[in-house]
């Protein structure tokens, strides 16, 4: 096992049972959730059994990949095609999103609108709901059966722009944690990671904090016609990713600690930092166009 | 616990590892390869009982066999099944197979997702299948889902979205695997432009899955908020529109078609050269025109919602579009008839199927140019015209393909020659029977018979009775495929290295059977010719 050392030589992995158990595991949360859906809580138990089978994956898999990496077994080639692989994935996500940031686009530029009579819809308007108004954001949707009113959305400039500097900064803690660990520095490196794992768990509290108020307060839920479908679907996908982004960075802190990653050989970091880069663009994409025109 | 899953650690390079564990655990590209094509020979005979169902419905007017709802679920699972687990995994099996031999690569680049984007493919096609034997059946609103009518699903509703889902995951990561490999695996002195065109095809291909699978996510995910959490997306009455996720599901799904045809250009570009024993006409030329196809596929979509209400500046740009995917494929067509002139032809059975791919594959596109011209779609959408379109393009063009590349590389990877005479037969009662089955349908849709219906007003009975015999034909001939293969991984005349005379390419220099690990080492540059030569 000495590919490392001999960058002539191919390397590949031997055997693992993982992504067959990640599979199952996989299965058995479909599976756990289908049932759900159609006979409500007694399905739950295969939910969960599914998700504890999933946590024995990312345990198992990640702990043999980390296990591989610090006995050096990746050549460089293996570091890239991790690489390659992590931007693809990324890639993937952002079209993941593009999906739901396209429609808000095509509600706030043409179902809303038509539905008001605009452009080609001025017969839509007379036959369906004459009554209704277009306008942005949609406090009231087209027919009063079964979607919810609110009194007001989230204003931007409350927690959202606070939000917005938290993320921007966790963004330049965590690269400044990357210098640490190019220069040799530890606790520049454990220290800019922690500050960017408090950042990302105080976005998320304050995120909470936001559904809470438009739940409880103001009426704004998922119930709330487009409006309401929209702005928790983005922003709560959205904050699912900083919820995973937090816990991977996490990991990786606890690694540093561990005194994981050289200067050369930190794929795992950089593969977390971009994902929270990544995280963090999309919330400027949220900011704008969710919160703010 | 992590320690005792891996498998015999530290000498596992030397031998191939025995016993069925190996193929749960396997990472070796060929290993995971024939499961890929294994699993879709599978799907493909069980996608075309459905099939033989629906023709059997249709033989005679009137209602005879199944009950509507039943005639709708198979329609709708035939479909996900020929879609998602016949072509796509086909694709990705070939892949597996062949890229890192034609790049000189030793593997994958990430092999164990490679394995995972495997395993995927039964559990979801399980979840998918469960929905046959659950009170309500199987989905029956189309493989397309449009709401509203794809909400009124019963019990089948979750199964059908967290399949799709996961068999998305699987897909994206077969993807992934495929660009890692091919932009850092590649042997020393094999530039992107001495690529062979399916590696090339399948970059293109890994770019459409990664982009378009994940919007079909989402939209799917919104199909289920806004049937269990009050979400109101596709639903006018709270500001959302139902066409909308048209518009998002035809963003997917055109790119989609693309998919499953762009490394049908790859395999016929392998094999027309070999057996007209010419170089490729026009390689560069090839590759670009993959890649524009690729580009216009995603600005063409809304060509499938031409009747359904959109501003005339819409139809008019995706008219223009649509017409425009035209040129680089006539680019293709024009290329392998041009590798064909004055070449010194010889008719092997991947050659014949190959040859059957250019003549069909091209009716396919010309009615779908017809399609494309929006005031005539207005007279065709939604007919079996629709149908004789994407069965041209997906059976006389992605299965041929797939069959044509089977019969092309079996000996390379069996070590044996398959049966020459009997592949002939394949390929002769396929196409008579084939066309057999989809000619007519041109004439039924035209004369206006509507797609996804169990049941058709009398004046269409002949049409449709030719067509059900051409079915079951076409049907029964495809078990002469699983026949051949069969022997020919059985035994046969041994095979050589190169296996075809006119053969060239990387692949051809390994042994037959290939080895275990293509290539431990990289090969030597001077033997890598380049898809120009
Ligand atoms: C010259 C190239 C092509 C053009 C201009 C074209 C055009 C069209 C148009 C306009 C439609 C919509 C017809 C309607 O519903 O009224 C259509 C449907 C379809 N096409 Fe094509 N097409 C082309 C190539 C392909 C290819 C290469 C494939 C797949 C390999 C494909 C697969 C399909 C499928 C599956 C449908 C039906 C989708 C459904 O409604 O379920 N097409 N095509
Ligand atoms: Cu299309």
């Amino acid at each position: 096992m000495s590919q490392a050392s001999n960058p002539d030589k191919y390397y590949v992995p031997e055997g693992s049972w993982w992504p067959l158990v990640s599979t199952i595991a996989l299965f058995v949360i479909f599976l756990g959730a289908a049932l759900t859906f159609n006979i409500g809580a007694t399905g739950s138990p295969v939910l969960i059994l599914g998700f504890l089978l999933l946590l024995v994956v990312f345990v198992g898999w990640f702990g043999v990949v980390i296990r591989e990496s610090e006995n050096g077994l990746y050549n460089s080639q293996v570091d890239v095609s991790f690489r390659m692989g992590m931007l693809w994935f990324i890639f993937s996500e952002v079209m993941f999103f593009a999906a739901f940031f396209g429609a808000l686009y095509y509600a706030r530029i043409y179902s809303v609108p038509w539905i008001g009579g605009e452009g080609a819809g001025e017969a839509t308007n007379e036959f369906l709901w004459p009554e209704f108004k277009s306008a942005w954001p949609l406090l009231s949707p087209p027919s009063e059966y079964g979607f919810t009113e609110f009194k007001e959305t989230i204003g931007a400039w409350g927690v959202p722009f606070w939000n917005t500097m938290i993320l921007l900064t966790s963004g330049g803690t965590v690269t400044w944690a990357h210098w640490g660990l190019i220069r040799e520095d530890r606790k520049q490196l454990i220290i800019g990671l922690a500050l960017t794992v408090l950042l990302g768990i105080i976005f998320v509290l304050m995120q909470a904090e936001e559904y809470m108020h438009a739940y409880g307060d103001l009426g704004l839920t998922l119930n709330s016609g487009i409006y309401g479908a929209t702005f928790f679907m983005l922003t709560g996908f959205h904050g699912f990713h900083v919820s995973m982004g937090t816990l991977m960075l996490a990991v990786i802190l606890f690694r540093a600690m561990k005194g994981h990653f050289t200067p050369k050989n930190h794929f795992a970091f950089e593969a977390v930092a971009w994902y929270w880069h990544f995280v963090d663009v999309v919330w400027i994409g949220l900011f704008i166009f969710v919160y703010w025109i | 616990m992590a320690d005792s899953m891996n498998l015999d650690s530290g000498h596992h390079e030397h031998h191939a590892p025995s016993g069925w564990t190996r193929w749960l655990t396997t990472t070796n590209h060929k290993d995971i390869g024939s499961m890929y094509l294994i699993f879709s020979l599978i799907m493909f005979f069980i996608g075309g009982a459905m099939a033989m169902i629906i023709r059997l419905e249709l033989f005679q007017p009137g209602l005879q066999f199944v009950d509507p709802q039943f005639y709708n679920s198979m329609v709708t699972m035939h479909a996900l099944i020929m879609i998602f687990g016949v072509v796509m995994p086909a694709w990705t099996g070939f892949a597996n197979w062949l890229i890192p031999m034609m790049i000189g690569a030793p593997d994958m680049a990430l092999p164990r997702l490679n394995n995972w984007s495997f395993w995927i493919l039964p559990f979801a096609f399980s979840l998918l299948l469960l929905t046959l034997f659950i009170p309500g059946g199987a989905p029956a609103g189309g493989w397309t889902m449009y709401p509203p009518l794809v909400l009124q699903t019963g019990a089948a509703f979750p199964f059908l979205i967290f399949a799709v889902h996961f068999l998305g995951a699987s897909s994206i990561g077969g993807a992934i695997n495929v660009l890692a490999t091919v932009f850092n695996m590649r042997a020393p002195g094999m530039t992107l432009l001495k690529l062979p065109l399916f590696v090339w095809t399948w970059i293109i291909t890994g770019f459409l899955l990664i982009a378009s699978l994940p919007v079909l996510a989402g939209a799917v995910t919104m199909l289920l908020t806004d049937k269990y959490f009050g979400t109101s997306f596709f639903s006018a009455a709270g500001g959302g529109d139902p066409v909308m996720f048209q518009h998002i599901f035809w963003f997917f799904g055109h790119p989609e078609v693309y998919i499953l045809i762009l490394p049908a250009f790859g395999v016929v570009s392998a094999i027309i050269p070999t057996f007209a024993r010419k170089p490729l006409f026009g390689y560069q030329s090839m590759v670009y025109a993959v890649a524009a196809i690729a580009f216009l596929s995603f600005i063409v979509w809304a060509h499938h919602m031409f009747t359904v209400g959109m501003p005339l500046a819409g139809e008019l740009f995706f008219m223009y579009t649509t017409i425009l995917i035209a040129v680089p494929t006539g680019v293709k067509v024009f290329n392998w008839v041009a590798t064909m002139w004055k070449g010194a032809m010889t008719f092997e059975t991947p050659m014949l199927f190959a040859l059957g791919f250019v003549i069909l594959f091209t009716i396919g596109g010309f009615s779908g140019l017809m399609l494309g011209v929006t005031p005539v779609d207005f007279q065709y959408h939604d007919t079996y015209f629709v149908v004789a379109h994407f069965h041209y393009v997906l059976v006389t063009g992605a299965i041929y393909s797939l069959i044509a590349a089977t019969y092309f590389w079996l000996p390379k990877w069996t070590g044996h020659m398959y049966n020459e005479t009997l592949g002939k037969w394949h390929f002769w009662l396929s196409t008579i029977s084939v066309n057999v089955l989809f000619f007519p349908q041109h004439f039924l849709g035209l004369a206006g018979m509507p797609r996804r219906i169990p049941d058709y007003s009398v004046q269409f009975a002949e049409f449709n009775m030719i067509s059900s015999i051409g079915g079951w034909v076409y049907g029964l001939s495809q078990l002469l495929f699983v026949y051949i293969i069969i022997k020919c991984v059985r035994g046969g005349k041994k095979a050589s290295d190169r296996v075809w005379d006119g053969a060239h390419g990387l692949e051809w220099t390994l042994a037959s059977p290939a080895p275990y690990h293509s290539f431990d080492t990289p090969p030597d540059p001077s033997t890598i010719e380049g898809g120009v030569r």
